[in-house]
């Protein structure tokens, strides 16, 4: 159940000294425990200062936040171990094995006492590397250096590391920036599964429209601003409506009928459909509605990445 | 289990250990450019000039240049988070829950482990030319060696602290280390050199290295005295002085450059 406030935002600002504007300006959100929180916008919006503000890996100008209850000026150290990083450039060292890398984090987090082999390291540790190598399925690799690794499996491994601390909060940087579409899946399905065994709160930006879909809420940030935030299915209700094409083989007494009925419509130019849009009844009364015998009807629901866009162009203008 | 930044720490050196021993034609020149320095530089120096000194000239660039090695192998190592940072392996670093200095400490450890690797070459060729190493001099050289680390590591927090690329790592080291060899007194004393030169030798921080290591042995042997320009006290009053102030203001510069932008 999502109800308790696990990262808190308050009139956070941050301005880089060379710049003559705030790449954040006052904004403030609370995301709750459990839940998956999609963070979008275009390039420069603000996504990336944020997230690397929420992480404590870069100043903030001014504001409060509170990640897991600790303030992120004075208590950094605390937070730090309570999150979960995936970098939207690859973090890790590629002269190192998979599992040095593993190693590497689990003893920088204080988890084990850092031991020159595998081998060496308590079984906890061993069985653990195992369970998480093999569900990303990179266990064949883990004795490998990382630099003979694709970018796929790198992300991969970077999963791995990044929930070996049993992390409350998770947050992705455009994870799947270079992952072709059969790892990107991959990641997704296993992210999916790490939310509901763990109930790790997932805190995400990306330009992949369609990952943050299955998000509880979604918040769009543009020029440093905050411009919506809500469910997808508040977003898409505000900011885009479902479309209906029809077409008939009386084609003009349909226009016709359209036009009676005070219908927005316009005409695909390319197969000459009729598509219906932005009209306040629901599609299926419209349907109901039309009396002309129909050889075509789709309903097409509207996507995230639709409103989103909306807004954005909404914005520009 | 140990302190959690002690053991990060560990860590953190163990990396740089990792990747030397990884890194086959880096171990190599660690290893062999000494013994080359002290075999060309050293041999011909003794050969040519070496009868008119009463003292053994390549036991004195011996000393130089395990001094010399030390510090300026400890500066890379700190100097390697340049590195680190634009492969944006400094991300994994920061975020963990440990302090900065850790990571600093770390680098340090790290790097003095490497500097350590790095005299054992030069300490074998010495005792095949058959220089007259002794027992005392090991012991009274070795707390020299381990503040040559220490020295390096805050010469290299300083330089990490004001410098964001390695490009410009590449464009100043040279200008940077190489000089000191010749100002420092490794190569030759620096004790009677014109005012410009003494300045420059004033200037390097591993000029008060040399200084001290030759100091201490010509403590009791007498054919080294004279070669010094200030007493070993003198000399650990000013590493201390300098080391205090690289590691605040390194640190200082590190840690704000890293988070404010």
């Amino acid at each position: 159940m999502i109800n308790n406030s696990i990262i808190q935002v308050k009139n956070l600002v941050k301005k880089y000294h060379k710049s003559e504007k705030n790449s954040v300006d006052d904004i403030s959100f609370e995301v709750f425990e459990g839940e998956f929180f999609a963070f979008l916008g275009p390039n420069g919006a603000g996504k990336t200062t944020t997230i690397s503000i929420l992480t404590t890996t870069l100043n903030k100008t001014s504001g409060d936040i509170k990640i897991a209850g600790f303030d992120i000026e004075k208590q950094s150290k605390f937070i730090r171990e309570k999150i979960g990083i995936i970098f939207q450039k690859p973090s890790l060292d590629l002269n190192l094995t998979a599992e040095e890398n593993i190693r590497l984090h689990s003893s920088l987090y204080g988890l084990n006492t850092f031991k020159p082999f595998f081998s060496m390291m308590d079984k906890k540790y061993q069985d653990k590397v195992y369970q998480l190598s093999e569900v990303v399925g990179i266990k064949d690799e883990l004795f490998k250096e990382v630099k003979s690794f694709s970018g796929g499996m790198k992300r991969k491994l970077e999963i791995v590391r990044s929930l070996i601390h049993n992390p409350k909060i998770l947050f992705l940087d455009e994870p799947s920036t270079g992952l072709d579409p059969v790892s990107r899946n991959e990641l997704w399905q296993y992210l999916k599964e790490v939310r509901d065994n763990e109930k790790t709160t997932i805190f995400l930006t990306t330009h992949y429209l369609e990952e943050a879909e299955e998000s509880d809420r979604v918040c769009i940030i543009n020029n440093g601003k905050i411009e919506r935030l809500g469910t997808v299915n508040e977003l898409k209700n505000d900011l885009i409506s479902e479309e209906i094409i029809i077409n008939s083989v009386e084609k003009d007494n349909l226009l016709a009928e359209i036009k009676s009925k005070n219908y927005n419509y316009r005409i695909n130019p390319n197969n000459k459909d009729i598509v219906l849009h932005d009209n306040n009844l629901s599609s299926f009364k419209i349907i109901k509605s039309i009396e002309t015998d129909l050889n075509k009807l789709e309903i097409i629901k509207p996507t995230l990445e639709q409103a989103y866009i909306n807004l954005i162009k909404l914005n520009k203008n | 289990m140990i302190s959690k930044e002690i053991n990060a720490a560990i860590t953190i050196a163990y990396r740089d250990i990792i990747k030397l021993f990884r890194d086959k034609t880096r171990l190599v020149f660690i290893m062999i450019f000494p013994v080359i320095f002290i075999g060309i530089i050293g041999g011909m120096f003794q050969q040519n000039l070496g009868q008119n000194i009463k003292y053994n000239y390549q036991m004195y660039v011996f000393i130089g240049i395990i001094v010399q090695s030390l510090f300026s192998t400890s500066v890379n190592g700190l100097v390697s988070l340049v590195r680190d940072r634009e492969e944006d392996f400094t991300q994994e670093m920061f975020v963990a829950p440990i302090s900065r200095y850790t990571i600093i400490m770390g680098k340090i450890l790290g790097s003095g482990f490497i500097s350590v690797l790095s005299i054992l070459g030069i300490v074998l060729y010495g005792l095949i030319l058959g220089l007259p190493i002794t027992f005392v001099d090991i012991i009274v050289l070795a707390p020299v060696l381990l503040i040559s680390v220490l020295l390096g590591g805050a010469f290299g927090l300083l330089i990490i602290g004001n410098v964001s690329s390695q490009q410009t790592v590449n464009l100043i080291f040279p200008f940077i280390m190489f000089p000191q060899m010749f100002v420092s007194g490794v190569i030759t004393p620096v004790n009677k050199s014109g005012l410009i030169l003494t300045i420059l030798s004033h200037l390097a921080p591993l000029t008060y290295l040399i200084d001290l290591a030759h100091g201490l042995l010509a403590s009791y042997r007498e054919e080294y005295a004279g070669l010094t320009i200030y007493s070993p006290l003198t000399n650990i009053i000013i590493i201390l002085v300098i080391f205090i102030l690289f590691v605040f203001i390194g640190t200082f510069a590190f840690a704000r450059k890293e988070k404010t932008k």
